[in-house]
C-alpha cells in the first residue's frame, strides 16, 4: 500500500512554488483538490489580493470526454478575481495524470484573456501522461497501475490527505 | 401496474430529452438550475463561448413564430459552439404538405443533432422524440397549450436567484393561464420545488376549474390572489388565442386584472413581479410596474439563455 505524507508533500510545494512567484504572478487552483492548495498557499505565501486573492478554475466547459460522460454537476465554477491579461499564472493541482485536465483549464484560462506565462505546480506528478505536458514543479513523483485512482482530501481542521481508490 | 418511464429520462434516470417538466424529479430540475449558474458567468468572459456542443448541428423548428424564443436558443446554442440552422417551416415544406415526420426525417438525413421545436399541436415534440435516432435530442420550445419546459425552468432560476429558498414563498401567476402553456410548466416546476402556495388568479373564464387538483389555489378577485405574494408571475393576454367572448374587452381587463402600483402593494414588500414576455403595457401590466423597481423582466430574459445552454448541454451530454 503506497503511503503519502499530503502535509509534508504540501510543504515541498510551498517552498516550490515560492520561486515561481513574480511582481504579477496569481496562483489559480484546479477544482477541487488544487483549488484547497491555492487557498492555503495563498494565506502561506502572503500573496497580494488577500486571502480570497486566488483564482479557482474548472475544466468542466473544455472537458475532452464531455460526449461520454456528460456534463458534471454545476457547483464547480471558474471564479478569476483578476484580470488574466499579461499575468503569470502559476496553476496548482494535486495530482498530474494523463494531462488532459490541464488541456482543459489552459483553454478555459485563455477564455478570459492572454496571460503572460503559465506554469503547473503540483503535489504527485503519477506519470501516464497522454500530452505533451509537465509541471515546472512537483512535490514527488510516484508510479501507479492505471487502476488506481488517487485524490486530495481535505479534513475539517484543513489538514490534508490521499485517498487511494480503485478506479471503475 | 406497470411503469411507464418517463420519455425524457434513460434507464439511468439522466435526462435525454425536454419535453414537459411534469414528471421530472426535483434532482433534475435542480441540477440544471446549478449548471445554468455556470453558464451565467460565461458571459462575463472575453470569449463568451464554450465548446461543449463543437461539431453538433442544432435544428430549431419553429412550425409557430416566436421571435424571442427562438433568438435565445439560437444564442445559447451558439455560445456553446453548435452550427444552428434555423428553419421558417410555417413559410417551406409544411406548406406544400410534408408531414411532421417526413421533415423530421429529412432533416435527419441532414445529420442533426438536436431539435428544437415549436409547435401549435401540444405533443408534437413528444412525437418527434419517439421517431428521432437514439444520439438525436429533442427539446419543446413550447406546444400548444401544454408546456413550455426552458420558460418554467428559467422561472424557476430567477425565482431563486432572488429569493433563495423556495420552501416559503406564496407565488401568484395571474392572467390568462387557460391558455398558457407557460403557466402549466411553471405550476409544476413550483410544486416540485416545493412552493408551498401557488395561486392561480384571473377571471373564471381564463382560470380553469381543475387547477384546484393541481394544489392550486383558484383566485378570481385579483386583491386576494396577490395579497402578500413574494412572487408575481403576469402573463400575456394571448389575443392571437382568443376566440369567443371570454373577455368584455382588454380595457376591462386591465381595471380587474392589471398590475398597477396599487395592486402591488398588496403583495410583500420586496416582491418580484415577472413576465414571460411579450408584455402588453396598459393591458396586464402597468408601464411604471413593468419599469419598477420590483420588475426582474429583463433579468429573466438574461438568464434564459444561460438556462437553455444549461437544458442543452446536459441533454447532449447523456446517452438515450
Amino acid at each position: 500500500m503506497l503511503q503519502l505524507d499530503a502535509e509534508s508533500l504540501y510543504a515541498e510545494l510551498r517552498e516550490g512554488v515560492r520561486p515561481l512567484l513574480k511582481a504579477e504572478t496569481a496562483l489559480v487552483g484546479i477544482w477541487s483538490g488544487g483549488a484547497w492548495l491555492a487557498e492555503r498557499l495563498q494565506q502561506d505565501l502572503g500573496l497580494p489580493g488577500g486571502l480570497q486573492g486566488f483564482g479557482v478554475i474548472s475544466s468542466t466547459l473544455h472537458r475532452d470526454d464531455f460526449s461520454e460522460r456528460g456534463l458534471a454537476s454545476g457547483t464547480d465554477a471558474t471564479r478569476l478575481p483578476f484580470a488574466i491579461d499579461g499575468r503569470h499564472i502559476v496553476l496548482v493541482d494535486d495530482v498530474l495524470y494523463t494531462g488532459r485536465t490541464i488541456r482543459a483549464v489552459v483553454n478555459e484560462l485563455y477564455d478570459f484573456g492572454r496571460p503572460a506565462s503559465v506554469t503547473l505546480a503540483v503535489l504527485v506528478d503519477r506519470g501516464g501522461r497522454q500530452l505533451p505536458i509537465a509541471a515546472t514543479f512537483a512535490a514527488a513523483k510516484i508510479v501507479l497501475p492505471a487502476t488506481q485512482k488517487l485524490s486530495l482530501e481535505r479534513a475539517d481542521d484543513g489538514r490534508f490527505s490521499f485517498q487511494t481508490k480503485e478506479a471503475r | 401496474m406497470l411503469m411507464r418511464r418517463n420519455p425524457q429520462l434513460n434507464k439511468n434516470g439522466e435526462l435525454i430529452h425536454l419535453l414537459s417538466i411534469e414528471g421530472l424529479p426535483k434532482a433534475v430540475l435542480t441540477q440544471i438550475l446549478d449548471t445554468a449558474g455556470t453558464f451565467l458567468s460565461v458571459n462575463d468572459r472575453e470569449v463568451k463561448k464554450v465548446p461543449l456542443l463543437r461539431g453538433k448541428s442544432v435544428f430549431n423548428l419553429f412550425f409557430e413564430n416566436s421571435t424571442r424564443t427562438r433568438t435565445t436558443f439560437e444564442i445559447a446554442a451558439k455560445r456553446l459552439s453548435a452550427d444552428v440552422i434555423n428553419l421558417d417551416i410555417a413559410r417551406s415544406s409544411t406548406a406544400k404538405g410534408e408531414s411532421l415526420l417526413d421533415t423530421i426525417a429529412n432533416l435527419s438525413a441532414m445529420h442533426a443533432d438536436m431539435f428544437v421545436v415549436r409547435h401549435a399541436e401540444s405533443g408534437a415534440p413528444y412525437l418527434i422524440a419517439q421517431h428521432v435516432a437514439p444520439h438525436v435530442h429533442v427539446v419543446n420550445a413550447g406546444d400548444g397549450r401544454h408546456a413550455h419546459p426552458t420558460q418554467g425552468l428559467l422561472d424557476m432560476y430567477t425565482i431563486r436567484h432572488f429569493k433563495q429558498d423556495f420552501t416559503q414563498l406564496t407565488v401568484a401567476i395571474v392572467g390568462d393561464i387557460v391558455h398558457s402553456r407557460v403557466a402549466r410548466s411553471d405550476i409544476h416546476a413550483l410544486t416540485t420545488l416545493g412552493v408551498p402556495e401557488i395561486r392561480a388568479v384571473g377571471p373564471k373564464t381564463l382560470v380553469p376549474g381543475d387547477l384546484a387538483a393541481m394544489g392550486v389555489r383558484v383566485c378570481h378577485d385579483m386583491a386576494e390572489g396577490i395579497h402578500g405574494a413574494d412572487v408575481i408571475i403576469m402573463l400575456r393576454l394571448q389575443n392571437e388565442r382568443m376566440s369567443g367572448a371570454m373577455l368584455p374587452s382588454a380595457g376591462e381587463f386591465f381595471k380587474s386584472y392589471g398590475l398597477t402600483p396599487e395592486k402591488l402593494a398588496l403583495a410583500k414588500p420586496d416582491c418580484i413581479v415577472m413576465h414571460p414576455g411579450p408584455i402588453n403595457r396598459g393591458v396586464e401590466i402597468d408601464s411604471s410596474v413593468a419599469d419598477g423597481n420590483h420588475s426582474v423582466i429583463l433579468p429573466q430574459v438574461t438568464f434564459g439563455i444561460a438556462v437553455r445552454m444549461a437544458v442543452m448541454s446536459t441533454i447532449a451530454g447523456n446517452q438515450a
